[in-house]
């Protein structure tokens, strides 16, 4: 697969929550293995448009299409299709997330934490469970010793037997993104990842980012609001304000974009806009 | 409560200061007490008139006094100040994760239970009311475990649960009047049939949480306890229908075979004894209840175990991660279901009869009470507090006006001291190879 092929293809997205007008015509892709940032101004839009990719949002108008091996899918038919349709379809065919307000499953260990995002790899059969067969044992032990290695991943392998809740902050947002990456997605959404993160912290998670690309195929797109992280790491930049894309490049064409600087700073103090305020 | 918090460093300099403190604090405990019990013990009528009797509460103003010096002595001790600080720390950390030494520990302790709870009836043969006061306990612990699954494990408040457990009841009983099914029939039937209602009740309440679902699954209870009172024509209505005693390989436990064939007791060249239904009926129960505590106990390290407990931590999160929480939640209420059915089941053939007066609301608060007494998704606090709220009140038959009372303050209590359950829960915990 080449870098200029779209993973994902969003078009003429729209999302109406009453009479708020929350996203309108957003269109943009992301290229397979790449990091994509998407950023803007607080009540653009941003997890908005992560909540409609990820499916917990049915999106009024537009579509969204995920291209695995030349076959693409639309998100908003998985979504609507009847009783067993709905958001874990989006999960199951390699959209994962994690939460800007971190949802782990906070009374269980880490290592169940892992264990539950590897659900669909595991033997349900309840018998096979109760008697405890082989194929069980083997396919449980498999995904125990693939959390394993995502908690080495994420420097949490000492912690595997200790409650998700009781972690400190940073290794809680770790912990996220190694369950996420558990449920072997090809494009992983992050919400606001460095949010609540220190300098120091802020560096681990853009060198864990990069490594998710390299070593484990998988393409990112990240919400995010520290500018260093977002400019440093991401390949292609989409900025939204008001529910509408307004900037769209790399790095250095979007940060030199005159709409994007009104966004962020305003523009000048003049009695004319003043008035109309 | 500054009495309480003295640094324990450089004791013997702060000693005046301690004492002063203590002898204010006794001063004021009796001026207090004295204030309390003055008007009440102290004012004697006598007709119209009354006469001040000042001794009175003096006394008890100097017992109270008493105690709380005592109190707040042995409080400065270390060993106590001690063991309170353990106490807290332990229920500061509500769930704890469970080590291999502890495992040991609880394996000992369960296997010297079994063996009890097992040999206790044998004991209790010719004790007609300890065998049934045991066979109701175990009943509940049986109960208990099934709600367990729905409320502790996936987190959905289900206040209807005695729906299924007067399914089973009915199922045999209504099996017995017109298909001629047994006992052991109804045992393998009846969890089907409630597991069935269970998914029926599950499809209709997936879309509600929290209180919603709690309101829902108490009407489901409500419909079924009204149309097993009114249907006059199928259940007999409040009047009840009577349920056949359980057979051993066709081998009755009454005193005359109503189907013919002989009884229990005439086949063994016994003297009839009624207990031998309840010593029956316990045995099977036992058996029951042990292949249901070790189910219960790897579902809770299986997939669809673990896919409830995060259910119950994070819907949203479940379904970002590929769970469908529909098919989630119907487990959880048809496994739920199914253990209620089973209790029914054991319920009627116990009781011999059933009728609605026996699944009441009363009866779903009961079971909830043992979950929640005994911590959220354990199975031995389950065990425990089953057995502690159906034999408890049986101890306190004197106070049976004051029952309900009673509970309500050890409710009140628990949720203070214990607001986690008798037991906590402990997590499974794995072998993390060494790097």
């Amino acid at each position: 697969m080449t870098a200029c092929n779209n993973l994902l293809t969003v078009r003429q997205l729209g999302m109406r929550f009453g009479g708020i007008q929350a996203l309108s015509e957003v269109d943009f892709s992301i290229a397979a293995g790449s990091i994509s940032a998407l950023i803007g101004p607080n009540g653009a839009g941003k997890t908005t448009v992560f909540n409609c990719i990820t499916g917990f949002y049915p999106p009024s108008t537009g579509s969204m299409e995920l291209t695995l091996e030349g076959r693409s899918q639309d998100l908003g038919k998985l979504l609507s299709s009847g009783l067993f349709g709905g958001s874990h379809r989006i999960a199951r065919i390699g959209i994962a997330r994690t939460f800007q307000n971190i949802r782990l499953f906070r009374e269980m260990t880490v290592l169940e934490n892992l264990l539950v995002a590897q659900h669909h790899q595991l033997n349900h059969n309840l018998l096979a469970g109760f008697f405890r067969t082989r194929s069980y044992r083997s396919a449980e032990q498999a995904a125990i010793d693939n959390a394993i290695s995502w908690l080495e991943v994420v420097g949490l392998r000492d912690c595997a037997n200790r409650l998700a809740g009781t972690l400190p902050y940073g290794h809680q947002r770790r912990l996220e993104i190694a369950r996420a990456m558990c449920t072997k997605p090809r494009l992983i959404c992050l919400d606001e990842p460095a949010a609540g993160l220190n300098p120091h912290e802020t560096e681990e998670l853009a060198a864990l980012i990069r490594q998710l690309r390299q070593e484990h195929a998988a393409t990112v797109l990240l919400i995010e609001h520290d500018m260093g992280l977002v400019m440093g790491i991401s390949d292609h930049i989409v900025v939204l304000d008001h529910g509408k894309v307004i900037a769209m490049g790399t790095a250095q064409a979007v940060a030199s974009s005159p709409a994007v600087i009104l966004a962020y700073l305003g523009v000048d103090e003049s009695p004319n806009t003043e008035a109309t305020v | 409560m500054s009495a309480l918090h003295p640094s324990s460093q450089n004791a013997s300099a702060l000693a005046p200061a301690k004492w002063r403190e203590l002898l204010r604090d006794a001063l004021f405990t009796f001026v207090l007490a004295s204030i309390v019990f003055g008007p009440i013990t102290g004012l004697q009528l006598k007709g119209l008139d009354f006469i001040a009797n000042w001794q009175r509460p003096m006394w008890l103003a100097i017992i109270v006094t008493l105690g709380r010096v005592l109190f707040l002595t042995a409080l400065n001790t270390d060993w106590l100040k001690n063991r309170l600080q353990r106490s807290a720390i332990k229920k500061a950390q509500a769930t704890t994760v469970q080590t291999a030494q502890e495992w040991r520990r609880w394996a000992a302790i369960s296997a010297v239970a079994a063996l009890v709870a097992f040999a206790l009836p044998f004991v209790f043969l010719n004790n007609s009311y300890v065998m049934k006061s045991l066979l109701l306990a175990m009943i509940y612990v049986l109960l208990g475990l099934g709600l367990n699954i729905v409320v502790g494990l996936a987190g959905l408040l289900d206040l209807g649960f005695v729906a299924f457990y007067a399914v089973g009841a009915y199922f045999l009983a209504l099996g017995a009047e017109h298909w001629g099914l047994g006992f052991w029939g109804a045992l393998v039937l009846s969890p089907l049939l409630a597991a069935a209602l269970g998914g029926l009740l599950g499809f209709t309440v997936l879309r509600t949480h929290g209180d919603y679902l709690a309101i829902v699954t108490l009407g489901f209870g409500e419909i079924i306890r009204l149309v097993l009172t009114n249907w006059l024509a199928v259940t007999g209505g409040p009047n009840g229908l009577p349920v056949p005693a359980p057979t051993f390989f066709g081998l009755e436990f009454s005193r005359i075979a109503k189907f013919g064939g002989t009884p229990f007791h005439e086949f063994m060249g016994w003297e009839y004894n009624t207990n031998m239904k309840f010593l029956f009926l316990y045995v099977v129960l036992f058996w029951v209840l042990a292949l249901m505590i070790f189910w219960i106990y790897r579902l809770r390290i299986m997939p669809m175990g673990r896919a409830w407990e995060a259910l119950r931590e994070d819907e949203i999160a479940c379904r970002s991660l590929g769970i469908n929480p529909v098919v989630v939640k119907l487990s959880a209420f048809m496994m739920g279901a199914m253990t209620g059915g089973l209790a029914g089941v054991f319920f009627a053939s116990y009781q011999g009869f059933v009728n609605p007066t026996s699944f009441t609301f009363f009866e779903s608060a009961l079971i909830l009470a043992i979950v929640v007494l005994g911590g959220l998704g354990s199975i031995v606090g389950v065990i425990v507090a089953a057995f502690v709220l159906t034999l408890l009140p049986e101890m306190l038959r004197e106070f049976a006006d004051f029952r309900i009372l009673a509970f309500g303050i050890l409710m009140v209590l628990m949720m203070i001291w214990r607001p986690r359950g008798l037991i906590r829960t402990r997590r499974p915990v794995f072998t993390v190879p060494e790097r």
